[in-house]
């Protein structure tokens, strides 16, 4: 069953070469193609998920990729309970993300292009998870971010579109070569790149303590690239100028978890370097923090659910990054959040939908009633997310918050109380969004949108809500499947280690789950009172605000930073070399060449065309060169 | 004859016939194409006969030349040779299709008398990297910038005179420079043998044992003919004139093949005739490389002018290349070699592409175009296609070799390898900001044939645009599609190249390491 | 007489043939101080082949002597033309041949 485990990224990927060969004449049937391959992917996943029954770790290796002496790549893949973990996500969220585009994008004449790009996207995503070696891992991992860049800048006559997949593109390049780079150390100690050879050659010893450490900071930074942390969050929120589903498929579920992945995956080097585990640790905990500001700040329901996946991802990392036995809590957080927030996403393309694509949430309201079913959906996930109990981040984040206050000493205080701030947070925006969204006066009554048309909101075809529907099933019942009787750890036990509770907690173990409860409650009847449905919600965004609000809506300055360090420098050098390089360095070239000839331009006056002085010349020539001759000879 | 001889005769008896054949451009054309296509399916029994297992240099013939100083005309293959030979046969036939499509003739020239030189370009080249004697190719590398010079001047953009003489004065004085050395290490031979030879063979096992200080200078004299060639920084002004004066065929067979001549140079003659000059002296280029790396992307994003764009984007992959083969790691130098086929594949698609954009819209500015992917979708995915493999993409051919140069360097060379692989998020920054500027934004007017609009209006798709240029016709995606699938599918299976050059990389790397 | 002389005359002949050929305009006496040129050093020749005793020399003479009859042949003819063409004989007036 294993052997043939290549037909899991076949699929997709021809269903993408057949599509974009084929063009327009797609038009017709290219969604149904698109979605057909993922769902032969999907269900050839369920298989094989049941054919293996988890315990497995199989190497497949299909041909030699890239020979070189000592260096031997194979093209393999690596069945394992992690990775078909991850391809059962991607596959089963990326099948309900196939049909729900088959709706939503509807009207873009360009439709068979999209499920291109989407079967790419989830192509390259198998080759990320399931390949057997960090190269086949970075095939994905760029393909990905290929595909991310194509869809981010669909609507590519935008110039903001164009802009963000270029940033997104370039902010994941600087994270990609920490990614190769810590590629080339292990193959400079280990001489090869594959996972078992790589993790063997350090369990041996053949990686000095240095180094492993610096693999791992150079993996973080690869991690960070792809999953939007800090500081290299910047280009996530702006990665909203994408339709919709991608939003949720790439930019929620699970392109931007890579980096997640990348850690648990590589959970044989962060355990062995303490040091590199709490800059993990610390990049998540920072990550978790900026993403919640910033998202309390925005009004672009999009961007909320952004910066809340930035913030969500800082959680993974911060359970990864604690540590042999918990990776598995990242895991499982990010499977959940996978769920709850593909749904969040749909529901939100889908109120847009509704709404003459509308992302800013001041100028919505009072939705319940016209969007019965997404009122539903979203409002599970949003449960979901902000940790209701029994629902799926109760378990899930609620774990890591546990693991992060049983570090020792300062550590725990600090992860923990960042954990434990940030629930609190998340529930206070993601309430605001409910509030301003659904409940309260439907303010679009008394505006046109910006293309002049009345708001006529209603509720979306079946092929979108059924899969928001199903998601927010898995919102609601993934969190207590998964850890009633650590289920979901004694999968992943075989690949990432055995899971072991935390030992040092500061506060009593039991006493977290009621203070995250109470933060959280705290959080959201804080939105619930601010914007409660009576208030005035001025359409137009006040600006008179305080400067902490200014400066998360700023994104805390990150972009301003990127545009002063590199961009506005970048240019300003760009445009000196070209200077230095036309007037300097090909100066001198062509000022030797005006050099010559202007000494030649002088010399040749000497031609003046009278023969007489010809002749002298030639007599005096004659004469020198006796008198030379004669010197010669006497001397 | 070995196939060897056939694949130089035979455009070489072609570019004659086509010299004949100035009246009537139909039947120049057919003639070309039937010739080129005819020379690139001579490669597979060429590539067939080859055995990388077997001696380091295959097909070998000689006859004698001028005797008395132990020239001979002689030619023999080794993998890399073998592979650029290759790239040549195979980019041809596509400057020759593209002819009329990437760029028109100046008026009152005819067709045959371009084809005719394309054809000559070609023999020579071939020629070039098939010599085994370091007269003959001393001779042929001279020779080579005749055809080239003709084809700057005669058929090149409004500047090209200019152009064409900076190409030809760089070159010609860097061969010269060459020669000098040649003759140091004949005389060199003929004091140690007794009689004088130019044999490659010969000479490499003569002149390794000289002192390191002989050696020095008679590398340099090699080294900087190459470093002209290849164009290393701060040799490189020649190629943006060059290239962006150059008509689109030949800017795709001067950066796609003429410039690896160079880096041909530093494998074949450099490292094994001067290993221990080349050990002491790798500090040196590794720097020049690294310089070209970053000094290129910089400069290819700060262009304004597509055609030179292209020019410092090669600029920045020849720096990447030098790196890899002074780094003297196995790794690094199969990937450099395996760079110099995929570099002349994504570049030349690269060139055809922007030559097709030009074709359209009549300028080759960046800033007068926009949006066009709207209206030409197929012409922005191939502009899309080519700049990923510029940039390396996994999945793409430069992927394989970029990546085998940067993992091999780093090995030998770890902090010069850190600073190249910034050049990994410049190419980023630079293809895609091309790729934004061209096919990306509002949809300019003003670029676009027939379609009214002052300079700097932005106009909307259903105005007409969509009437004005068309998208790519059965010819150009003819052209097109041969690179691309090579590009794709060398991104995935490089394996048959990889497997042509590892032993004659071995063999040079062998070479330099068991110096004295 | 000692052969001196003679090279002492050639000496003469030769000197006053080439400053008449830096001197005069017309390119007739131009031509006429070349061919005093010549015939000087045809006079040294023969002097030196009678003081070596060989015959290098002499016939070293004719040659100059066959030279300068083809010589004439071919000057005279492009001084006609230029004549005819320019109506002078001056060399100074034929100067297009200049930077």
């Amino acid at each position: 069953m294993t052997a043939s485990s290549w037909l899991l990224v076949a699929l997709p990927a021809l269903g993408a070469l057949i599509l974009l060969l084929a063009g327009k004449r797609a038009k017709a049937w290219g969604h149904l193609l698109g979605t057909a391959t993922v769902v032969l992917a999907f269900v050839y996943a369920v298989i094989l998920f049941f054919s293996t029954a988890g315990n497995a770790t199989e190497n497949v290796n299909l041909y030699s990729w890239i020979p070189a002496g000592q260096l031997q790549v194979d093209f393999g893949l690596r069945i394992d309970a992690l990775s078909l973990t991850f391809v059962l996500l991607i596959t089963g969220v990326g099948m309900l993300i196939h049909f729900y585009s088959i709706g939503y994008m509807a009207d873009d004449e360009g439709r068979y292009r999209f499920f291109a790009y989407l079967n790419l996207f989830v192509a390259s995503m198998l080759i990320l998870v399931l390949g057997n070696s960090f190269v086949t891992l970075y095939l994905g991992w760029e393909g990905v971010g290929l595909a991310s860049y194509l869809l981010i800048g669909w609507y590519q006559n935008r110039p903001s579109a164009a802009t963000a997949a270029k940033k997104a593109f370039l902010m994941n390049r600087v994270g990609d070569v920490g990614l190769a780079l810590a590629i080339f150390l292990m193959f400079k100690y280990t001489g090869s790149t594959g996972y078992t050879q790589v993790f063997d050659g350090l369990t041996n010893g053949q990686i000095p303590p240095a180094a492993i450490t610096a693999i791992a900071i150079l993996l973080l930074l690869g991690a960070c690239g792809k999953s939007g942390q800090f500081p290299l969050q910047a280009w996530l929120p702006d990665a909203m100028e994408g339709p919709t589903p991608v939003s949720a498929l790439i930019h929620a579920a699970t392109m931007v978890t890579a980096g997640v992945y990348l850690v648990a995956r590589s959970n044989v080097i962060f355990s062995a370097t303490p040091d590199g585990r709490l800059v993990v640790t610390l990049v998540g905990a920072v990550t978790l923090l900026i993403g919640c500001i910033v998202g309390c700040a925005y009004d672009d329901i999009k961007k909320v659910l952004a910066y809340s996946t930035v913030s969500q991802i800082g959680y993974m990392m911060l359970a990864v990054g604690l540590g042999p036995g918990i990776y598995a809590l990242g895991i499982m957080h990010l499977v959940a959040h996978g769920f709850f927030k593909a749904g969040l996403f749909l529901g939100a393309g889908s109120v847009m939908h509704g709404m003459n694509d509308e992302v800013d949430m001041r100028k919505f309201g009072g939705l319940a009633k016209k969007m019965p079913i997404t009122f539903v959906t979203f409002g599970l996930g949003y449960l979901a997310l902000i940790g209701f109990p029994f629902l799926a981040g109760y378990y899930t984040k609620d774990a890591i918050i546990e693991a992060a206050f049983g570090q020792e000493g300062w550590r725990g205080w600090v992860f923990g109380l960042a954990g434990i701030i940030g629930a609190g947070l998340t529930a206070f925006y993601m309430t605001r969004l409910m509030m301003m969204t659904f409940f309260g006066k439907s303010r679009w009554k008394e505006i046109k949108s910006s293309d002049g048309r009345d708001f006529h909101p209603h509720e979306s075809k079946p092929i979108m809500w059924i899969p928001m529907a199903i998601l927010a099933i898995g919102s609601v019942g993934s969190g207590a499947f998964f850890a009633i009787g650590d289920r979901f750890e004694n999968w992943l036990a075989p690949t990432v280690g055995a899971y072991h509770e935390a030992e040092h907690a500061p506060i009593s173990a039991a006493a977290i789950p009621w203070l995250t409860l109470a933060l959280a409650l705290i959080g959201a009847l804080l939105a619930v009172w601010i914007f409660r449905p009576g208030r005035d919600i001025p359409v137009e965004r006040p600006q008179r605000v305080s400067w902490v609000v200014r400066a998360a809506r700023n994104d805390l300055y990150g972009n301003a930073l990127n545009e002063t360090l590199v961009a506005r420098p970048g240019t300003w050098l760009a445009r000196a070399l070209v200077y230095v390089d036309n007037r300097g360095v090909d100066g001198a070239v062509n000022g030797l060449a005006a050099a010559l000839g202007g000494g030649s331009g002088r010399l040749r006056r000497l031609q003046t065309g009278f023969v007489r002085s010809y002749a002298l010349s030639m007599l005096g020539g004659t004469f020198l060169l006796l008198a030379a001759l004669l010197l010669v000879r006497f001397s | 004859m070995t196939w060897l001889l056939a694949l130089i005769l035979l455009p070489l008896v072609g570019s004659l016939v086509l010299a004949f054949l100035k009246g009537n451009d139909r039947a120049a054309i057919a003639t070309a194409l039937v010739v080129s296509i005819v020379e690139f399916l001579l490669i597979i029994p060429f590539w067939a006969s080859y055995s990388p297992s077997g001696a380091r240099i295959q097909q070998a013939t000689s006859m004698d030349w001028i005797p008395t100083f132990g020239i001979h005309i002689s030619f023999g293959t080794d993998g890399i040779s073998l592979i650029m030979i290759a790239v040549i046969a195979l980019l041809v036939p596509i400057v020759v299709g593209a002819l009329g499509l990437t760029d028109k003739l100046p008026a009152g020239r005819s067709a045959g008398g371009f084809l005719s030189l394309i054809l000559l370009q070609e023999a020579i080249t071939i020629g070039v990297f098939a010599a085994t004697d370091v007269f003959l190719f001393y001779v042929l590398f001279e020779i080579m910038l005749i055809p080239m010079y003709f084809l700057i001047g005669g058929y090149g953009g409004a500047n090209r005179q200019y152009a064409a003489v900076k190409f030809f004065l760089y070159s010609f004085l860097g061969g010269l420079i060459m020669l000098a050395s040649a003759i140091g290490a004949y005389s060199l031979a003929s004091d140690k043998l007794g009689h004088g030879t130019f044999d490659w063979a010969t000479l490499v096992t003569v002149v390794r044992d000289a002192p390191t200080g002989t050696q020095i200078w008679l590398f340099l004299g090699f080294f900087l003919a190459f470093a002209i060639k290849a164009p290393l920084v701060p040799f490189h002004t020649w190629l943006p004139d060059a290239a962006g004066q150059a008509p689109i065929g030949v800017a795709v067979l001067l950066v796609g093949v003429l410039d690896k001549v160079g880096t041909f140079g530093f494998l074949r003659y450099c490292l094994p005739m001067f290993p221990e000059a080349s050990k002491a002296l790798a500090p040196l280029v590794l720097v020049l490389s690294v310089i070209g790396v970053i000094y290129g992307s910089i400069l290819a994003a700060g262009q304004s002018d597509m055609k030179r764009f292209i020019a410092y984007v090669s600029i920045a992959h020849f720096g990447f290349i030098s790196l890899g083969i002074f780094a003297f790691n196995e790794q690094a130098m199969i990937g450099s070699v395996s760079y110099m086929l995929n570099h002349s594949l994504s570049t030349g698609m690269l060139i055809v592409v922007v030559g097709l954009i030009v074709m359209r819209g009549g300028s080759t500015r960046i800033s007068d175009y926009g949006g066009m992917a709207k209206v030409t979708p197929l012409l922005g995915g191939m502009l899309l296609i080519a700049g990923l493999s510029a940039l390396s993409l996994p999945g793409t051919n430069s992927f394989v070799s970029e990546f085998l140069v940067l993992i091999g360097s780093f090995v030998t060379q770890p902090v010069y390898t850190i600073i190249a692989t910034v050049g990994m998020v410049l190419a980023a920054a630079y293809v895609l900001w091309l790729y934004q500027r061209i096919m990306q934004g509002p949809v300019r007017g003003d670029a676009l044939i027939g379609v009214g609009g002052g300079p700097g209006t932005a106009i909307a798709p259903e105005l007409g645009a969509k009437k004005a240029i068309k998208d790519l016709g059965g010819r150009e995606i003819a052209i097109l599609a041969p690179m691309v699938i090579l590009i794709i599918g060398l991104g995935f299976y490089p394996k048959p190249v990889l497997d042509t050059i590892t032993p004659s990389v071995q063999a040079t790397l062998s070479a330099v390491q068991g110096g004295k | 007489m000692t052969p001196s002389y003679y090279l002492l005359l050639s000496a003469l002949l030769f000197s006053i043939g080439a400053v008449g050929v830096l001197v005069r305009r017309n390119a007739i006496v131009v031509f006429m101080c070349v061919e005093l040129m010549l015939n000087a050093v045809n006079l040294s020749l023969v002097t030196f082949a009678r003081i070596n005793g060989g015959l290098d020399g002499q016939v070293m003479a004719f040659f100059v002597m066959v030279v300068a009859a083809a010589e004439v042949v071919v000057g005279l003819a492009i001084i006609m033309s230029i004549f005819r063409t320019r109506r002078s004989a001056s060399v100074d007036d034929t100067n297009l041949l200049k930077y």
